[in-house]
């Protein structure tokens, strides 16, 4: 077994020029998504929001500017081959990458260093990082700019193994339907089923790095993902909450072994701006 | 309602009898001046008032955009300015809607002290659409900080405005249109 050297400054680079992408250019998987929501609405005004919002990607894209001010708290997830030995800090390496890229392009620092004294550390770090090892000697970094509008609407609840699939449905719809407007419909949903308090959410999260081309590959919890978006485009909010179809673009499930006594579920809302993006290095 | 988007032209500062005539899902491009200020600002200017002293601009007719843009690259009045959740403001709303304040402009719900004090007063709630803030950036044609420099992001600015697109979502006789949108859209599709 041969170890690969790692030099970090590789990943501080990378993770600076991922920021800029990251909070200007809406990825594929999420424009398409509009579109086809735009091909299947039938409300004029829901029609007029997401003709804008495709609008307003590509001004974003052209001009390289933030296609919504809340350029986030950036998350990420460092998947770590077994045969990676970094030289130098990969969590610095992390942080001093978002400094460089949020300062260079001009993106808000939205990041305070306490959550009750509430200072603004002015370079948007730190960045709330999840670390995996893996098979092999490669370093892959996955990073979503979370905006607050929608994470203040995600919800996590310890349910009964009793409630089953039904409670956990009517959970994720009850979540939804409570997130309304304030969460820049339409959503993309992340959903974590099993494990602990803690591992729940962290599922849900994972699932919001998830592609929308991609299903859970499970048939039984893709085809859940699937009714549950229609019944989510059911509900009639629509794109800003003033009604239509889209009121989400995509569902995404992650699941995880669990305790006999327990059934956790986390619902993660990302708005329609569900920046993510990785790179294999 | 009608599924029909009916775009009116309105200039800011407005008086209480064109808020009383705006109703609730009507398109509106905005121009005129407004003022920013979100979170930290609100609490503020709600001390201020209540101390009895002048506030940094004039209240009386003003309209409030819910904003903290990202900064402005060369050459711009400001970065990307898409509007934050006003449920936050809701705290300060009523107060402020009584000293004069006739339009905010946001995203997502009010607090019913709010709708409240908009049906008393005439006062109006628009909304921009949340996340689309490259495009609304391009309606912002002048920004200044007039107040509260410290708090970054979210001090005061005058902001001059040309067309800028919004959505009356709750209209001064408390109509409002996260209600009415969704309502409309089931029963068209259950019925």
């Amino acid at each position: 077994m041969s170890v690969r050297e790692f030099d970090v400054a590789i990943l501080r680079d990378a993770v600076e020029e991922l920021c800029c992408k990251l909070a200007c250019v809406l990825p594929d998987d999420i424009r398409d998504a509009i579109e086809q929501a735009l091909e299947q609405e039938d409300s004029t005004v829901a029609r007029q929001v997401l003709e804008d919002l495709l609008l307003n990607c590509e001004i974003a894209a052209e001009e390289s500017v933030p296609m919504c001010q809340d350029t986030g708290m950036v998350v990420a997830f460092l998947d770590v081959g077994f045969d990676v030995s970094f030289l130098g800090d990969p969590y610095e390496a992390i942080n001093e990458g978002v400094r460089r890229g949020y300062k260079k392009h001009v993106l808000r620092m939205s990041v305070v260093s306490d959550p009750l004294r509430r200072v603004n550390t002015g370079d948007n770090t730190p960045v709330m990082v999840t670390t995996r090892l893996v098979p092999g000697d490669r370093v892959t970094i996955t990073m979503l700019c979370k905006g607050f509008g929608s994470e203040n609407m995600s919800r996590l609840a310890m349910l009964l193994p009793a409630d089953g699939e039904e409670g956990v449905r009517k959970f994720v719809i009850d979540t939804v339907a409570k997130a309304g407007p304030n969460a820049c419909p339409p959503f993309v949903i992340g959903i974590g089923i099993g494990g602990t308090f803690d591992q729940v959410a962290l599922a849900a999260k994972r699932a919001l790095a998830r592609p929308l081309t991609e299903s859970n590959v499970d048939p039984f919890y893709a085809a859940m993902e699937q009714s549950l978006l229609a019944e989510i485009n059911e509900l009639g909010i629509g794109p800003q909450g003033f009604g239509g179809r889209a009121t989400a673009l995509g569902v995404a499930i992650e699941v995880l072994p669990t305790h006999i006594a327990g059934l956790p579920v986390a619902v993660n809302i990302n708005c329609h701006a569900a920046r993510h993006i990785q790179e294999v290095l | 309602m009608s599924d029909q988007v009916e775009t009116i032209r309105l200039q800011a500062p407005f008086a209480e009898s064109e808020a009383r005539a705006l109703k609730s899902g009507q398109r509106i491009l905005l121009s005129g001046v407004i003022y920013s200020l979100r979170d930290a600002g609100h609490k503020r200017l709600v001390e201020l008032l209540k101390r009895g002293e002048e506030p940094p601009f004039p209240l009386d007719n003003a309209v409030l955009y819910y904003v903290g843009p990202s900064p402005a690259k060369a050459g711009r009045a400001l970065g990307s300015a898409g509007p934050t959740t006003s449920s936050r403001m809701d705290p300060y709303t009523p107060c402020l809607i009584r000293n004069g304040l006739r339009g905010m402009i946001g995203k997502g719900y009010r607090s019913d002290e709010v709708v409240a004090a908009m049906k008393e007063c005439g006062a109006v709630y628009f909304a921009a659409i949340g996340g689309a803030g490259a495009l609304i950036s391009r309606a912002i044609k002048e920004a200044e900080v007039i107040a509260w420099e410290d708090l970054g992001t979210e001090a005061l600015r005058r902001l001059t405005v040309e067309n800028m697109p919004v959505t009356v979502v709750i209209d001064t006789e408390g109509n409002n249109l996260y209600r009415d949108g969704p309502h409309i859209w089931l029963t068209r599709h259950h019925d």
